[in-house]
Order: C-alpha cells, then structure tokens, then sequence
C-alpha cells in the first residue's frame, strides 16, 4: 500500500481517453493537451512515485493510440517529464500565474519538439491543430491543477490515516 | 496535518541521476522511432499495446455506440414503416438499374474476351464499423472494429456507399487503423471520366478537399469533373468514384495547374464502410471465352 501507484494510472488513462474523446470537427484543435499536462502534474507533485520512465511507457501508449511514430510521444513526455524533475523544487513554489506560464512553455516546447519528428520524417503539418493544444492546455491549466490537487489531497490524506 | 512518512516519501525526489534515465529513455525511443520509420519490425509490439488499449477504445466509443442503438431501437411505427417504403422505393429504382447493369456486365465481358483482355473479377466486400475514436489531430486516420481474424490487411481499400473513403494501414487483432483519403500522406491514382486522362489525387489535411498537383497547364480538366480510381498500382479497384473537381487554377508562369476535388465519400460523418476483400479465387483469363462467343 505504501508505493501505490493506481490512482495515478487511472488519471493517466483518464486524460488519455480525454485525448481520445471524439469532439466536434470545429473545437478539435482547441482540445487541450491532457496527456502532457498529467505528466508535468504527477512529475511536479510526487517526483518520488512517477518519472522519467513511467512517462516514457505512457507515451509509448498514446503513440499506439494516435498511430503516430512509435516512440515519439515517449520521448518528448520523456523530456518534458525530465525538466520537470530538475525544477520540481522551484516550480513547486511558484505562483499559479508563474506555473501556468511554465506549464504553456513545456507544452509548447513539447509540441516544438513533436514537430522536429514530424518534419523529420516527413509529415510536417502547421496550423491550428499544432498550437491549439498548447494555447489550449495554458487555459485549461488552473482547472487541472485544482482537480487533480483535490485528488492528490485526498490520496494523501487517506493513506496517513492508514499509517 | 502533518504528512505521513509514505507521503514525504512521494513528495521528495531521491533519484540521484535523473540525466541517466532521461538519457537511457530518449536513446530507447530514438532506436524505436528509427526503426519504426525504416521497417516493420515493430508491428507485434505495436499490436501487443494496442490490444491494451483497446478496452479504453471502445469505453470511449460507447457512448456513440448506445447513442446509436437507441436511434436504430427506439424509433415511432410511422417513422419506421415512412422509412421502410422510402428504401422500398430506392430498392426498385436500384433494382430497375441492376437489370441493365446485368448486360451491361455481359456485353463488357464479351468485349474483354474479344479483345483477349484480362477480365474485371466482381469485388467481394464486407462491412466495417468505425469507433468514435478521435485519433492524432494531425493527421486523418480512423479506428475500425475489424481486426486480422476478419481478414482486414495492410492496404485494404475502404469505400461508402458514394465512394472511396481509404485504405487499412494496420491491421490489429481486435481493431485496425485506416487512413483517410484527405490525410496529406495518402494519394490515390484516378482517372477523369470524361476523358480517361489519369492523374493522382493527393490528401490535403482537410476532409472536404482533395488536390491533383500533378496536371500540366495543357491537361483538360474542368470544375464539375468526376474522378474516379484508374485501378494503375493495383492496390484500388478500378471505377470507384473518388471526388469531383471543384477548381482549376495556375499562374501563368506554373508548369502545373493547381486542381482541387471534393471527395465523393462523406468523410466527416462516417459510420460504416465497405472493406473491398481479396477475390476468393483469381479468375483465369482463359476460362471467359468459353461463354463469349454466343453472339
């Protein structure tokens, strides 16, 4: 019980099937980046539980579940999981403004980088769909961060009662 | 309160090398990505994760799925027997239509075997339903409820019922992936039905337009014209229709004209669609003139 990790799993596959979820044609590229924003959530609040490599097996599934080159989501959630470590400690006392901005230039810097493969590998697209999600997931992010704290709250406070 | 020792325990970061796991992973994923580009080797490992995800797939399909068993289950009588002798009244034009389909097919058989050309074998086809999954944004690709054991294969062509819709890109065990005819790395090879003149229809990104890049300032295509598939490559079945032109433009200075096309297939709100099957037994050419020469 003391390394339970399933909570977290649920929410990942939550804010996969939130990717998933079929939207309207118009408000398409608006969905915001859920799967990312998980990752730099979990990565931010509990750095002892979930890293690197547990953000590398998720990407790996949303890879399979978009059909996009195996291994490209895996490795940007990688690094976005990777910076997020290095400056868990000083993002953690940011103010919500600041965070959000953080949470825009990660997301962006995750795109940017999804875009590098694509061009590589020929299939580079630009438009609405490519930027929408990180304007999208900036919007988006006060309401995530304020469920998924009341999530964590109660898993915390759930398991010191056990203790 | 104060946290418990499991909590500080998920709150602080022990990992002294936080580099070497980043590190290990982007090499993993960049081997993966390398060879997933060059080769089809991945396709059990990708097949395995989708078999996982798969239950998530048809969670997030099921609300469609029930929205549209409650269309088909809880309709009115009158809306019923109105919709019933709507399609009893398309049945019989169709079936009008067929009659002269039939010698139409007879009269094109004869004229195959007399010019000893190779004969045209009927498609087979079965139906496939498409899961309300939204895949990457980027790009236009459907899931579809058909697997391997049904017979789905890379590179199956898909159709509704006005015409092509695109073709299987994997085929897993329990669902497959199709791209769509618009997604910007799809061409199809089609010819005008006006003239014969063929050409290759290529995706656009978009799901109401198609483009031809490859027609000279001197080929003869105008707005309104039918495309249909010209069979060359082997992987569409000739004469399905593929879109219409909708604009013909070119600078002066273009080699080329700048054609775009309507796809004939409704690709924004798809259902169900038509997976053409391999024929069961390829036909002998020689087999035909045995019943030609009745005339």
């Amino acid at each position: 019980m003391r390394n339970a990790r399933w909570p977290v799993w649920c929410i990942m596959l939550l804010a996969l099937a939130l990717e998933l979820l079929p939207l309207p044609e118009l408000v398409r590229p608006l969905r915001p980046a859920f799967t990312t924003m998980t990752v730099i959530y979990w990565t931010l609040m509990w750095p002892g539980r979930f890293g690197i490599f547990t953000a590398f097996v998720f990407g790996l599934l949303i890879d399979v579940a978009h059909g996009s080159l195996l291994g490209q989501h895996a490795l940007t959630l990688g690094m976005v999981s990777y910076l997020v470590l290095r400056l868990h400690l000083q993002l953690r006392v940011f103010p919500l403004w600041q965070l959000t901005l953080a949470v825009f230039a990660l997301v962006f810097l995750e795109s940017f980088l999804l875009l590098w493969i694509d061009g590589a590998t020929g299939h580079a697209t630009l438009g609405p769909q490519r930027w929408g999600p990180v304007f999208a997931a900036a919007l988006f992010w006060p309401l995530v961060m304020a469920g998924m704290d009341r999530v964590r709250e109660r898993l915390e406070r759930r398991r010191s009662s056990f203790s | 309160m104060a946290p418990s020792s499991a909590d500080s325990e998920a709150r602080t970061y022990r990992n002294a090398s936080p580099g070497l796991a980043f590190f290990l992973t982007s090499v993993l994923s960049a081997v993966l990505m390398f060879v997933d580009h060059r080769s089809d080797y991945l396709g059990q490992l990708r097949g395995w994760l989708g078999t996982a995800i798969h239950p998530l797939q048809l969670a997030i399909n099921s609300p469609a799925a029930g929205l549209h068993w409650m269309r088909e289950n809880l309709v009115l009588r009158n809306t019923l027997i109105a919709e019933n002798a709507t399609l009893r009244k398309q049945a019989l034009v169709q079936a009008v239509q067929l009659q002269r389909m039939a010698a139409l097919q007879a009269e094109n058989r004869r004229l195959r075997a007399l010019l000893d050309s190779r004969a045209r074998i009927p498609d087979r086809i079965t139906v496939g339903r498409i899961l309300a999954v939204d895949m990457d944004p980027l790009r236009h690709r459907v899931v579809l409820d058909k697997g391997s054991p049904q017979g789905t294969h890379a590179g199956q062509v898909l159709l509704d019922a006005n015409g092509v819709v695109g073709q299987v890109m994997r085929a897993q065990v329990y669902s497959s992936e199709a791209i769509l005819i618009t997604d910007p790395d799809h061409a199809v090879p089609v010819e005008v039905v006006r003239n014969g003149m063929r050409s290759i229809a290529v995706g656009t990104g978009r799901l109401d337009q198609l483009s031809l890049p490859f027609l000279t300032r001197n080929a003869d295509v105008k707005a309104g014209d039918l495309l249909v598939t010209s069979g060359l490559g082997g992987e569409f079945p000739a004469g399905y229709p593929v879109g219409t032109v909708t604009s013909v433009d070119g600078s002066e200075g273009d080699a080329f004209l700048e054609v775009m096309a309507k796809p004939a297939a409704s690709l924004d709100r798809l259902h169900e669609v038509l997976l053409v099957l391999p024929p069961a037994v390829a036909v002998e050419p020689k087999a035909e003139p045995a019943e030609a020469p009745a005339p």
